[in-house]
Protein backbone atom coordinates (compact mmCIF):
# COMPACT_ATOMS: atom_id res chain seq x y z
CA UNK A 1 0.00 0.00 0.00
CA UNK A 2 1.02 3.66 -1.07
CA UNK A 3 1.76 6.32 1.45
CA UNK A 4 -1.18 8.22 -0.64
CA UNK A 5 -3.31 5.25 -0.52
CA UNK A 6 -2.83 5.21 3.51
CA UNK A 7 -4.39 8.16 3.89
CA UNK A 8 -6.61 8.48 0.98
CA UNK A 9 -8.43 5.42 2.53
CA UNK A 10 -12.02 5.85 3.01
CA UNK A 11 -14.10 3.67 5.40
CA UNK A 12 -15.88 0.41 3.85
CA UNK A 13 -18.35 0.66 6.07
CA UNK A 14 -20.55 3.59 4.61
CA UNK A 15 -20.68 1.16 1.22
CA UNK A 16 -21.96 -1.16 3.74
CA UNK A 17 -24.25 1.39 4.38
CA UNK A 18 -25.72 2.54 1.42
CA UNK A 19 -25.68 -1.24 -0.33
CA UNK A 20 -27.90 -2.30 2.62
CA UNK A 21 -29.80 0.87 2.45
CA UNK A 22 -30.63 0.10 -1.36
CA UNK A 23 -31.35 -3.59 -0.82
CA UNK A 24 -33.57 -3.31 2.32
CA UNK A 25 -35.80 -0.77 0.36
CA UNK A 26 -36.50 -2.89 -2.62
CA UNK A 27 -36.47 -5.90 -0.22
CA UNK A 28 -39.51 -4.23 2.23
CA UNK A 29 -41.52 -3.11 -0.78
CA UNK A 30 -41.53 -6.73 -2.08
CA UNK A 31 -41.94 -8.81 1.11
CA UNK A 32 -38.87 -10.26 1.46
CA UNK A 33 -39.88 -12.45 -2.34
CA UNK A 34 -37.70 -10.49 -4.50
CA UNK A 35 -35.72 -13.86 -5.08
CA UNK A 36 -39.36 -15.27 -6.02
CA UNK A 37 -40.63 -12.48 -8.33
CA UNK A 38 -37.73 -13.06 -10.54
CA UNK A 39 -38.14 -16.91 -11.39
CA UNK A 40 -42.19 -16.05 -11.50
CA UNK A 41 -41.12 -13.68 -14.11
CA UNK A 42 -38.90 -16.10 -16.08
CA UNK A 43 -41.63 -18.82 -15.86
CA UNK A 44 -44.18 -16.24 -17.32
CA UNK A 45 -42.34 -14.38 -20.27
CA UNK A 46 -41.16 -18.21 -21.12
CA UNK A 47 -44.44 -19.12 -21.31
CA UNK A 48 -45.91 -16.64 -23.38
CA UNK A 49 -42.63 -16.61 -26.23
CA UNK A 50 -43.34 -20.80 -26.59
CA UNK A 51 -46.82 -19.76 -27.26
CA UNK A 52 -45.13 -18.27 -30.37
CA UNK A 53 -41.74 -19.69 -31.00
CA UNK A 54 -40.11 -23.08 -30.22
CA UNK A 55 -37.16 -21.78 -27.49
CA UNK A 56 -34.81 -23.26 -25.41
CA UNK A 57 -35.16 -22.79 -21.67
CA UNK A 58 -31.84 -22.30 -21.38
CA UNK A 59 -31.91 -19.21 -23.61
CA UNK A 60 -33.81 -17.05 -22.08
CA UNK A 61 -31.87 -15.16 -19.20
CA UNK A 62 -33.89 -13.02 -16.50
CA UNK A 63 -31.90 -10.68 -14.85
CA UNK A 64 -32.37 -7.54 -11.95
CA UNK A 65 -30.25 -4.69 -11.14
CA UNK A 66 -31.31 -2.48 -8.63
CA UNK A 67 -29.95 0.77 -7.84
CA UNK A 68 -31.49 4.06 -5.69
CA UNK A 69 -33.73 5.40 -8.31
CA UNK A 70 -34.78 2.95 -10.42
CA UNK A 71 -33.86 -0.59 -11.34
CA UNK A 72 -34.06 -2.38 -14.19
CA UNK A 73 -35.43 -5.81 -15.66
CA UNK A 74 -32.95 -7.10 -18.48
CA UNK A 75 -34.47 -10.02 -20.64
CA UNK A 76 -32.42 -11.60 -23.01
CA UNK A 77 -33.83 -14.09 -24.95
CA UNK A 78 -31.36 -16.07 -27.69
CA UNK A 79 -33.55 -16.89 -30.65
CA UNK A 80 -33.17 -19.45 -32.83
CA UNK A 81 -31.90 -19.47 -36.14
CA UNK A 82 -34.90 -17.76 -38.31
CA UNK A 83 -34.74 -21.14 -41.08
CA UNK A 84 -35.83 -22.85 -38.36
CA UNK A 85 -38.35 -20.19 -37.12
CA UNK A 86 -39.83 -20.03 -40.29
CA UNK A 87 -40.45 -23.72 -39.95
CA UNK A 88 -41.77 -23.74 -37.08
CA UNK A 89 -44.21 -20.67 -37.90
CA UNK A 90 -45.30 -22.50 -41.08
CA UNK A 91 -46.06 -25.69 -38.86
CA UNK A 92 -48.17 -23.82 -36.45
CA UNK A 93 -50.32 -22.60 -39.28
CA UNK B 1 -46.57 -10.89 35.41
CA UNK B 2 -44.51 -13.32 33.51
CA UNK B 3 -42.83 -12.55 30.54
CA UNK B 4 -41.94 -14.05 27.19
CA UNK B 5 -39.11 -12.86 25.42
CA UNK B 6 -37.48 -14.58 22.18
CA UNK B 7 -33.29 -14.46 21.46
CA UNK B 8 -33.47 -14.02 17.87
CA UNK B 9 -31.52 -12.86 14.49
CA UNK B 10 -32.01 -14.69 11.07
CA UNK B 11 -28.38 -15.42 10.69
CA UNK B 12 -26.64 -17.77 12.30
CA UNK B 13 -23.13 -17.24 14.63
CA UNK B 14 -23.96 -14.17 15.70
CA UNK B 15 -24.18 -14.50 19.29
CA UNK B 16 -28.00 -15.84 19.72
CA UNK B 17 -27.30 -18.59 22.20
CA UNK B 18 -24.20 -15.97 24.00
CA UNK B 19 -26.83 -13.71 24.41
CA UNK B 20 -29.40 -15.64 25.87
CA UNK B 21 -27.03 -17.39 28.67
CA UNK B 22 -26.00 -13.66 29.71
CA UNK B 23 -29.63 -12.01 29.41
CA UNK B 24 -31.05 -14.98 31.24
CA UNK B 25 -28.21 -15.12 33.98
CA UNK B 26 -28.10 -11.60 34.22
CA UNK B 27 -31.78 -11.27 35.00
CA UNK B 28 -31.62 -14.46 37.45
CA UNK B 29 -28.68 -12.42 38.95
CA UNK B 30 -30.97 -9.33 39.80
CA UNK B 31 -33.28 -11.93 41.00
CA UNK B 32 -36.03 -12.95 38.80
CA UNK B 33 -37.05 -16.37 38.05
CA UNK B 34 -35.67 -17.08 34.60
CA UNK B 35 -36.02 -20.05 32.40
CA UNK B 36 -33.90 -20.09 29.19
CA UNK B 37 -35.38 -22.45 26.14
CA UNK B 38 -33.49 -24.45 23.44
CA UNK B 39 -35.50 -24.33 20.56
CA UNK B 40 -32.67 -25.13 18.16
CA UNK B 41 -34.04 -29.22 17.86
CA UNK B 42 -30.76 -31.53 16.56
CA UNK B 43 -28.19 -29.05 16.61
CA UNK B 44 -28.62 -27.49 21.18
CA UNK B 45 -25.82 -25.88 22.09
CA UNK B 46 -27.24 -23.40 24.90
CA UNK B 47 -27.05 -26.54 27.16
CA UNK B 48 -22.99 -26.35 26.51
CA UNK B 49 -22.93 -22.70 26.54
CA UNK B 50 -24.49 -22.88 30.23
CA UNK B 51 -22.31 -25.66 31.39
CA UNK B 52 -25.31 -28.22 31.94
CA UNK B 53 -24.24 -30.25 29.14
CA UNK B 54 -23.49 -33.30 31.41
CA UNK B 55 -26.64 -33.18 33.07
CA UNK B 56 -28.96 -33.18 30.48
CA UNK B 57 -31.79 -36.54 31.08
CA UNK B 58 -34.93 -35.35 29.47
CA UNK B 59 -35.84 -32.00 26.98
CA UNK B 60 -38.21 -30.18 25.05
CA UNK B 61 -39.57 -32.67 22.73
CA UNK B 62 -39.86 -35.42 25.96
CA UNK B 63 -41.65 -33.05 27.43
CA UNK B 64 -43.89 -32.09 24.83
CA UNK B 65 -44.37 -35.94 24.05
CA UNK B 66 -46.08 -36.89 27.66
CA UNK B 67 -42.41 -38.92 27.68
CA UNK B 68 -41.48 -36.30 31.10
CA UNK B 69 -43.05 -34.21 32.96
CA UNK B 70 -41.61 -30.10 33.12
CA UNK B 71 -40.05 -30.03 36.43
CA UNK B 72 -38.17 -33.67 35.65
CA UNK B 73 -36.59 -32.02 31.86
CA UNK B 74 -35.76 -28.43 33.87
CA UNK B 75 -32.19 -28.24 35.28
CA UNK B 76 -31.63 -25.48 38.01
CA UNK B 77 -28.25 -23.69 37.20
CA UNK B 78 -25.51 -24.65 39.95
CA UNK B 79 -24.58 -21.17 40.30
CA UNK B 80 -27.89 -19.04 40.56
CA UNK B 81 -31.00 -20.72 41.88
CA UNK B 82 -33.09 -18.56 40.29
CA UNK B 83 -31.98 -19.39 36.48
CA UNK B 84 -33.14 -23.00 34.70
CA UNK B 85 -32.51 -24.85 31.73
CA UNK B 86 -34.82 -26.42 28.98
CA UNK B 87 -33.06 -28.32 26.90
CA UNK B 88 -34.05 -28.95 22.82
CA UNK B 89 -33.67 -32.44 21.93
CA UNK B 90 -30.15 -33.45 20.38
CA UNK B 91 -31.53 -36.81 18.09
CA UNK B 92 -35.13 -36.07 17.35
CA UNK B 93 -36.98 -35.09 14.10
CA UNK B 94 -37.35 -31.25 13.56
CA UNK B 95 -41.56 -31.96 13.46
CA UNK B 96 -41.18 -32.84 16.74
CA UNK B 97 -41.98 -29.63 17.57
CA UNK B 98 -45.23 -28.87 17.42
CA UNK B 99 -46.98 -25.95 17.67
CA UNK B 100 -49.54 -27.26 20.29
CA UNK B 101 -46.90 -28.74 22.15
CA UNK B 102 -45.06 -25.65 22.23
CA UNK B 103 -48.15 -23.75 23.47
CA UNK B 104 -48.94 -26.18 26.18
CA UNK B 105 -45.07 -25.84 27.78
CA UNK B 106 -44.83 -21.90 27.46
CA UNK B 107 -47.78 -21.77 28.92
CA UNK B 108 -47.08 -24.45 32.10
CA UNK B 109 -43.44 -22.57 31.86
CA UNK B 110 -44.97 -18.85 32.34
CA UNK B 111 -46.76 -20.14 35.33
CA UNK B 112 -43.36 -20.86 37.03
CA UNK B 113 -40.79 -18.13 35.93
CA UNK B 114 -41.06 -14.33 35.55
CA UNK B 115 -39.09 -14.96 32.07
CA UNK B 116 -39.01 -17.73 29.74
CA UNK B 117 -36.25 -16.82 27.57
CA UNK B 118 -36.71 -18.65 24.19
CA UNK B 119 -33.25 -19.10 21.96
CA UNK B 120 -34.17 -19.23 18.69
CA UNK B 121 -32.37 -21.27 15.92
CA UNK B 122 -31.03 -20.03 12.92
CA UNK B 123 -32.72 -19.36 9.84
CA UNK B 124 -36.71 -18.55 9.66
CA UNK B 125 -37.88 -22.37 9.62
CA UNK B 126 -40.37 -24.22 11.73
CA UNK B 127 -38.44 -23.94 14.60
CA UNK B 128 -37.18 -19.88 14.39
CA UNK B 129 -41.34 -19.39 13.84
CA UNK B 130 -42.04 -21.52 16.78
CA UNK B 131 -39.59 -19.98 18.91
CA UNK B 132 -40.80 -16.73 18.67
CA UNK B 133 -44.64 -17.17 18.09
CA UNK B 134 -45.73 -16.63 21.65
CA UNK B 135 -43.01 -14.35 22.51
CA UNK B 136 -44.36 -10.73 23.84
CA UNK B 137 -40.33 -9.21 23.76
CA UNK B 138 -37.82 -10.02 21.15
CA UNK B 139 -34.49 -9.37 21.39
CA UNK B 140 -32.48 -9.35 17.86
CA UNK B 141 -29.04 -10.20 17.57
CA UNK B 142 -27.15 -8.46 15.05
CA UNK B 143 -23.74 -7.53 13.87
CA UNK B 144 -22.15 -4.61 12.63
CA UNK B 145 -22.11 -6.58 9.52
CA UNK B 146 -23.83 -6.72 6.31
CA UNK B 147 -25.68 -9.74 6.03
CA UNK B 148 -26.55 -9.86 9.94
CA UNK B 149 -28.80 -6.24 9.07
CA UNK B 150 -30.22 -8.15 6.23
CA UNK B 151 -31.05 -11.13 8.39
CA UNK B 152 -32.24 -8.89 10.91
CA UNK B 153 -34.65 -7.17 8.56
CA UNK B 154 -36.22 -9.86 7.79
CA UNK B 155 -36.70 -11.80 10.96
CA UNK B 156 -38.13 -8.24 12.09
CA UNK B 157 -40.72 -8.62 9.31
CA UNK B 158 -41.75 -12.03 10.33
CA UNK B 159 -42.01 -10.64 14.06
CA UNK B 160 -44.83 -8.02 12.62
CA UNK B 161 -46.33 -10.95 10.87
CA UNK B 162 -46.11 -14.45 12.40
CA UNK B 163 -46.78 -13.85 15.81
CA UNK B 164 -49.45 -14.26 18.22
CA UNK B 165 -49.39 -10.75 18.99
CA UNK B 166 -49.33 -9.37 15.44
CA UNK B 167 -52.36 -11.91 14.72
CA UNK B 168 -53.81 -10.17 17.27
CA UNK B 169 -53.28 -6.62 15.79
CA UNK B 170 -50.92 -5.96 18.47
CA UNK B 171 -47.32 -5.06 18.29
CA UNK B 172 -44.70 -7.00 19.46
CA UNK B 173 -41.68 -5.01 22.05
CA UNK B 174 -38.55 -5.56 19.53
CA UNK B 175 -34.84 -4.15 20.60
CA UNK B 176 -32.03 -4.61 18.73
CA UNK B 177 -29.12 -5.79 20.82
CA UNK B 178 -25.81 -5.06 18.51
CA UNK B 179 -23.38 -7.85 19.45
CA UNK B 180 -19.07 -8.07 18.30
CA UNK B 181 -18.95 -3.95 18.23
CA UNK B 182 -15.76 -2.43 17.86
CA UNK B 183 -15.74 0.94 18.78
CA UNK B 184 -12.65 1.81 17.58
CA UNK B 185 -13.04 -0.11 13.96
CA UNK B 186 -16.62 2.04 13.80
CA UNK B 187 -14.47 5.31 14.60
CA UNK B 188 -11.99 4.29 11.94
CA UNK B 189 -15.09 3.61 9.20
CA UNK B 190 -14.51 -0.10 8.87
CA UNK B 191 -17.11 -1.68 10.28
CA UNK B 192 -20.91 0.35 10.32
CA UNK B 193 -21.48 2.16 13.33
CA UNK B 194 -24.70 1.64 15.72
CA UNK B 195 -26.32 4.63 14.33
CA UNK B 196 -25.66 3.26 11.08
CA UNK B 197 -27.65 0.06 11.60
CA UNK B 198 -30.57 2.02 14.09
CA UNK B 199 -30.68 4.14 11.02
CA UNK B 200 -31.34 1.13 8.81
CA UNK B 201 -33.90 -1.13 11.24
CA UNK B 202 -35.54 1.57 13.34
CA UNK B 203 -36.08 -0.25 16.37
CA UNK B 204 -35.21 0.60 19.48
CA UNK B 205 -31.18 -0.09 20.79
CA UNK B 206 -31.06 -2.49 23.88
CA UNK B 207 -27.56 -2.56 24.31
CA UNK B 208 -24.03 -2.67 22.46
CA UNK B 209 -22.16 -5.56 23.26
CA UNK B 210 -18.83 -4.79 22.64
CA UNK B 211 -16.15 -7.54 20.87
CA UNK B 212 -14.50 -9.33 23.51
CA UNK B 213 -12.16 -12.53 24.49
CA UNK B 214 -14.23 -12.58 27.41
CA UNK B 215 -16.97 -14.19 25.68
CA UNK B 216 -15.19 -17.08 23.97
CA UNK B 217 -13.26 -17.58 27.20
CA UNK B 218 -17.08 -17.29 29.11
CA UNK B 219 -18.17 -20.18 26.61
CA UNK B 220 -15.29 -22.46 26.66
CA UNK B 221 -15.85 -22.86 30.69
CA UNK B 222 -19.41 -23.49 30.39
CA UNK B 223 -20.43 -20.18 32.24
CA UNK B 224 -22.76 -16.97 31.17
CA UNK B 225 -20.08 -14.16 30.82
CA UNK B 226 -22.25 -12.13 33.45
CA UNK B 227 -21.40 -15.05 35.68
CA UNK B 228 -17.63 -15.96 34.58
CA UNK B 229 -16.51 -12.46 35.06
CA UNK B 230 -19.23 -9.56 35.76
CA UNK B 231 -17.15 -7.20 35.81
CA UNK B 232 -15.50 -7.25 31.61
CA UNK B 233 -16.26 -5.33 29.47
CA UNK B 234 -19.40 -7.89 27.97
CA UNK B 235 -20.60 -8.49 31.11
CA UNK B 236 -21.61 -5.11 31.98
CA UNK B 237 -22.74 -4.61 28.18
CA UNK B 238 -25.55 -6.95 29.47
CA UNK B 239 -26.47 -6.12 32.58
CA UNK B 240 -27.13 -2.44 31.26
CA UNK B 241 -29.20 -4.40 28.87
CA UNK B 242 -31.25 -6.35 31.28
CA UNK B 243 -31.98 -2.80 33.49
CA UNK B 244 -33.30 -1.83 30.03
CA UNK B 245 -35.31 -4.28 29.49
CA UNK B 246 -36.98 -4.41 33.12
CA UNK B 247 -38.14 -0.54 32.15
CA UNK B 248 -34.56 1.47 33.44
CA UNK B 249 -33.69 4.50 31.52
CA UNK B 250 -29.78 4.19 30.96
CA UNK B 251 -27.25 6.11 28.92
CA UNK B 252 -26.30 4.28 26.17
CA UNK B 253 -22.30 3.31 26.35
CA UNK B 254 -19.88 0.73 24.53
CA UNK B 255 -18.15 -0.58 28.29
CA UNK B 256 -14.30 -0.95 27.53
CA UNK B 257 -12.32 -3.30 29.43
CA UNK B 258 -10.71 -2.12 32.15
CA UNK B 259 -6.59 -2.26 33.02
CA UNK B 260 -3.96 -1.70 35.46
CA UNK B 261 -1.39 0.33 34.57
CA UNK B 262 0.71 -2.92 33.34
CA UNK B 263 -2.33 -3.59 30.87
CA UNK B 264 -3.04 0.22 30.38
CA UNK B 265 1.36 0.19 28.86
CA UNK B 266 0.88 -3.20 27.23
CA UNK B 267 -2.18 -4.22 26.51
CA UNK B 268 -3.58 -4.40 23.25
CA UNK B 269 -6.73 -2.60 22.54
CA UNK B 270 -9.64 -4.48 22.83
CA UNK B 271 -12.59 -2.42 21.97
Amino acid sequence: MSLWQMFSRRGSAPVARERLQILLAHERALGGGQGDLVAVLQEEILAVIARHIAVDRDKVQVKLDRSKDYSTLEIDIEMPPIATLAAARASLR
Amino acid sequence: MSKVLVVTSGKGGVGKTTSTAALGAALAQSGQNVVVVDFDVGLRNLDLVMGAERRVVFDFINVINGDAKLAQALIRDRRIDTLSLLPASQTRDKDALTPEGVARVLDELREKFDWVICDSPAGIERGALLAMYHAEVAVIVTNPEVSSVRDSDRIIGLLDSKTAKAEAGEKIDKHLLLTRYNAARAARGEMLKTEDVLDILSIPLLGIIPESEEVLRASNLGAPVTLNNPTSAPARAYFDAVKRLQGDSIAMTVPTARRGLIGKLFGRRVA
